[in-house]
């Protein structure tokens, strides 16, 4: 059995069996690696997706027409009935004076969006003196016109299949160069609500209410988690009843989001009779989501004061709830703003128990406070996306990247509060 | 009108009540030899006295919002005529409203019956004299404890251990909220789902082989056939959750123990935030990413490779969800390896294993409690995760374990079946609860078997 001893055995020299063990090493070494790679490379591809489907979002093509403000069109004292839409088609007809068909007719309107009747009346209401001058004003293209620029549309197959036809092809080559087209910087997407013409559809209003739904859900969930997290790690008795406590918040830590949803809706709204689909009904089922997330976090950040700063302020006299509140709170805080920025964050992303309470509806209103209908940005996202038009995509995936920025800022200034506040004991 | 600055007024004056306390204290304790004469500190007593002045005028303004509607409601319907009072419960609520949208002005009064009319005028004003009263009973129960209590303080009074007894009394409160929830997550979806159960027996329901959750609206309508067999539901669930579960869990773990025993510190600071990501990116953006770049994707893969491939494939919803699950079973996973003490590793590697035997032989079987458990929150998240599947999976509850059809997941129905059109009471709504409530009992038995196993099978390091 002594084989080993009389063969002549190099420790410099690996044996063969070493070299096998050395060599599966090195293949286990490359599936971690490449199991690390593939996740990066996931991130790296969603986003480069995501941008560079988004950020033409950002620019929006225009026309320039030159409107004639005849006196004869406002002849009734209401601005607001006078025929603005014909203005725009008699602006059209003189630029384009060989097309006289009705359906040719149709087709070079189209060319523009609704949305320059609505422009032409507020310039007009603003300033009734304009009104017998004849001005040159830039207006939103259709969305249809818009795809085009932006290199969406194809112009090489054929006309039945495609939504520009070839006469309409003509009258925009025309206008781009007389310079009377251009793709300008869409600003409208973050100063409008939702429309259902996509040149016109912006996040103003899933911004706001985005806003007003964290804000309530901040002030419900972060004074009721702080004060849970006080009171399991400081006060609370060894007994079964704590024991259940801390159970109940585990637990609900994990339960699917959309159950949250079906509490908010049987609860919240059928038997307490809240509005749907306001903030107030949005706010408290996210704070109850968000609630387990702060108390467990609170937790690990009062764990992590370290009991000498307990015992010297009991040594000086102070009470329990002298000591919790004057010394070892404060010491706490940052990690406990720390989650709640964090439990914020994921909040702000949170749709499927929104859809459970109705918040899920077209509304084209900025809300104006916590009982008006609202959307948030994420139900935007689901909105958009689901809906046919071809440039509701871009404008999708411009929403996206703006929820993703916002994400990333809370995210970076909650690290950013860690790494400053930081105490190490 | 003071009404709507109740809340105000009940702030200020706990404020000022504080303030007053505090002075009271601080003369006390001048004529009695200095504040060490006194019991407890300035604040405590000011803090008395205002909480003495806000929590019973809380206390009686919430019980009055509570019972507003049903007071103001009776007292209206006293003065109604009686073909009104006669209607059945849904009419007499529409009633309820009309008389409401007239009393403020929100509809067009000439279009009314002249009964409500009369009945919108007598709700205004009984609404201001009611409210008028309530104010005044809410001031006064903010002003009268505070000045009882005011006269109270004196130098033996033990208002700190009060204060804090009340404090402590509000801190228990909300650590009540969890139980509270969990309570009405119980209670909310027991309920609706044992409404279901008396239309749709249960056995039906759970062997079933057939989901078509059509209902009749009227009774002649064709198409009624409702079966509410939910086993293809949970087929798809488990088809999709096992793709992504087949996804997640090589690559976490790979992930996870390269991080923690091959890689450098660097690499292990910036790569682990940086696979964190994954887990805050919002659902609804991989939903998006998922219908709109990978579904097309797959498509044309099977189309080229002469597969029939549904453009809702539960490959594509499934492989999404996989690398959204990828940081819960890395981050859960590198925690446990990393936290098998030193001296085991330390000890295998003298006796001449490589690193991987190490794992393989040492590592993995101590961490493999953790990792089990992290594996089985992962499962949970998958089984509950909603946006992907809704914008990515299909609607036809198809019995079949095939990845390239289209499937339907719990979570699915439960939003579709809510968000539809049809009235609250009828067995079509009624089975969103009961999915809802079989989705929350199996995440919490997953979630309590993830608990005990990691308790009980995990390793005892001195």
């Amino acid at each position: 059995m002594n084989t080993m001893n009389t063969s002549t055995t190099n420790l410099l020299q690996p044996t063969k069996d070493l070299r096998r063990r050395y060599r599966t090493e090195r293949w286990f070494k490359r599936l971690g690696v490449t199991a690390i790679s593939l996740s990066l490379a996931f991130i790296g591809f969603l986003f480069i997706t995501i941008i560079a489907d988004g950020y033409p979002a950002f620019t929006q093509t225009y026309i320039e027409l030159e409107i004639n403000f005849a006196e004869q069109a406002f002849t009734r004292e209401n601005l607001a009935a006078a025929d603005y839409p014909g203005l725009v088609k008699k602006s059209l007809r003189e630029m384009f004076p060989e097309v006289d068909s009705r359906q040719d007719l149709k087709r070079l309107y189209s060319l523009v969006s609704p949305a320059a009747a609505y422009k032409l009346q507020h310039m007009v209401e603003a300033d009734p003196r304009i009104i017998g001058t004849s001005r040159k004003i830039w207006v939103l293209a259709d969305d249809d016109v818009d795809m085009l620029m932006k290199g969406k549309m194809d112009r090489e197959i054929a006309e039945a299949d495609r939504r520009i036809l070839d006469n309409q092809l003509a009258w925009i080559d025309k206008l781009v160069a007389e310079d009377k087209l251009e793709r300008r910087f869409n600003a409208a997407f973050f100063t409008s609500g939702d429309s259902r013409e996509p040149e016109l559809a912006g996040i103003l209003g899933g911004i706001k209410g985005s806003f007003l739904t964290l804000l309530i859900t901040l002030s419900l969930s972060f004074p009721i988690g702080v004060a849970a997290a006080v009171y399991l790690e400081e006060f609370a008795p060894q007994n079964g009843w704590t024991d259940m406590i801390e159970i109940n918040i585990n637990n609900l830590a994990a339960v699917p989001s959309i159950i949250f949803g079906l509490l908010g809706l049987a609860i919240f709204i059928n038997f307490f009779g809240l509005p749907r689909s306001t903030p107030i009904v949005g706010g408290l089922v996210l704070s109850l989501m968000t609630l387990p997330t702060i108390i467990i976090a609170g937790r690990a950040s009062l764990k992590s004061v370290p009991p000498s700063i307990r015992e010297a302020a009991l040594g000086i006299g102070a009470s329990k709830m002298q000591t919790v509140t004057h010394h070892v709170l404060p010491l706490a805080m940052p990690g406990m703003l720390t989650g709640t920025i964090i439990g914020m964050a994921q909040a702000l992303g949170e749709t499927a128990p929104l859809l459970m309470i109705g918040m899920v509806a077209f509304i084209v209103d900025i809300p104006g406070s916590v009982s008006d209908p609202a959307a948030l940005l994420p139900v935007q996202i689901y909105l958009w996306a689901d809906s046919p038009e071809r440039a509701f995509t871009e404008k999708t995936s411009a929403a996206i990247m703006v929820l993703l920025a916002f994400l990333i800022a809370m995210n970076s200034l909650a690290v950013f509060l860690r790494k400053k506040f930081e105490i190490k004991w | 009108m003071i009404y709507s600055y109740l809340f105000p007024c009940i702030v200020l004056l706990s404020v000022s009540a504080y303030f007053l306390g505090v002075h009271r204290a601080q003369t006390i304790a001048a004529s009695s030899g200095g504040m060490r004469a006194m019991h407890s500190l300035p604040t405590h007593y000011g803090m008395f006295t205002a909480l003495n002045c806000a929590l019973p005028a809380i206390f009686v303004l919430s019980i009055w919002k509570i019972i507003e509607g049903t007071v103001i409601s009776s007292m209206i319907s006293r003065n109604l005529p009686p073909e009104l009072l006669q209607l059945s419960a849904n009419e007499f609520t529409l009633v309820m409203n009309e008389i409401k949208n007239v009393a403020f002005g929100w509809v067009n009064q000439s279009s009314t019956h002249p009964a409500i009319e009369s009945a919108a005028e007598h709700y205004l004003t009984s609404l201001n004299t009611t409210r008028n009263l309530v104010s005044g009973v809410v001031l006064l129960s903010c002003i009268i404890p505070a000045v009882i209590t005011g006269r109270m303080i004196n130098k033996d009074l033990r208002a700190r251990n009060l204060v804090e007894g009340t404090f402590k009394i509000i801190l228990i409160a909300c650590s009540g909220v969890a139980i509270l929830t969990t309570l009405g997550i119980v209670l909310s979806v027991v309920f609706e789902a044992l409404r279901f159960f008396q239309a749709v027996p249960f056995t039906d329901f759970i062997f079933g082989m057939e989901w078509s959750p059509q209902t009749a609206m009227r009774a002649d309508q064709a198409g009624s056939s409702g079966a509410f067999g939910a086993i293809p539901v949970f087929a798809g669930t488990l088809l999709i959750a096992l793709i992504a579960m087949s996804v997640a869990i090589p690559i976490g773990l790979l992930t996870a123990i390269y991080l923690s025993e091959f890689a450098s510190t660097r690499l292990r600071t910036w790569a682990k935030p940086t696979l964190e990501i994954l887990a805050g990116i919002p659902t609804v953006v991989y939903g998006f990413f998922a219908a709109l770049t990978v579904a097309p994707m797959i498509r044309d893969i099977g189309n080229w490779a002469g597969l029939s491939v549904s453009s809702e494939s539960a490959l594509a919803a499934g492989l999404v969800m996989g690398i959204m699950i990828i940081p819960f079973v890395s981050s859960l996973s590198d925690d446990v390896i990393f936290a098998v003490p030193q001296s085991l590793r330390d000890g295998s590697l003298g006796l001449g294993a490589t690193r991987f035997e190490t794992i393989r032989h040492v590592i993995i079987p101590a961490a493999l409690p953790g990792i089990v458990g992290s594996i089985l929150l992962a499962v949970s998240r998958a089984v509950g995760e909603t946006m992907i599947v809704v914008m990515a999976a299909g609607l036809s509850a198809n019995l079949s374990f095939n990845p390239l059809t289209a499937v339907t997941t719990v979570t699915v129905q439960i939003v579709t079946l809510l968000v539809g059109d049809q009235e609250f009471d009828s067995p079509k709504t009624l089975a969103a609860f009961a999915l809802g409530l079989l989705l929350f009992v199996f995440t919490l038995v997953l979630n309590f078997i993830a608990l005990r196993v990691v308790r009980r099978y995990r390793e005892q390091y001195e």
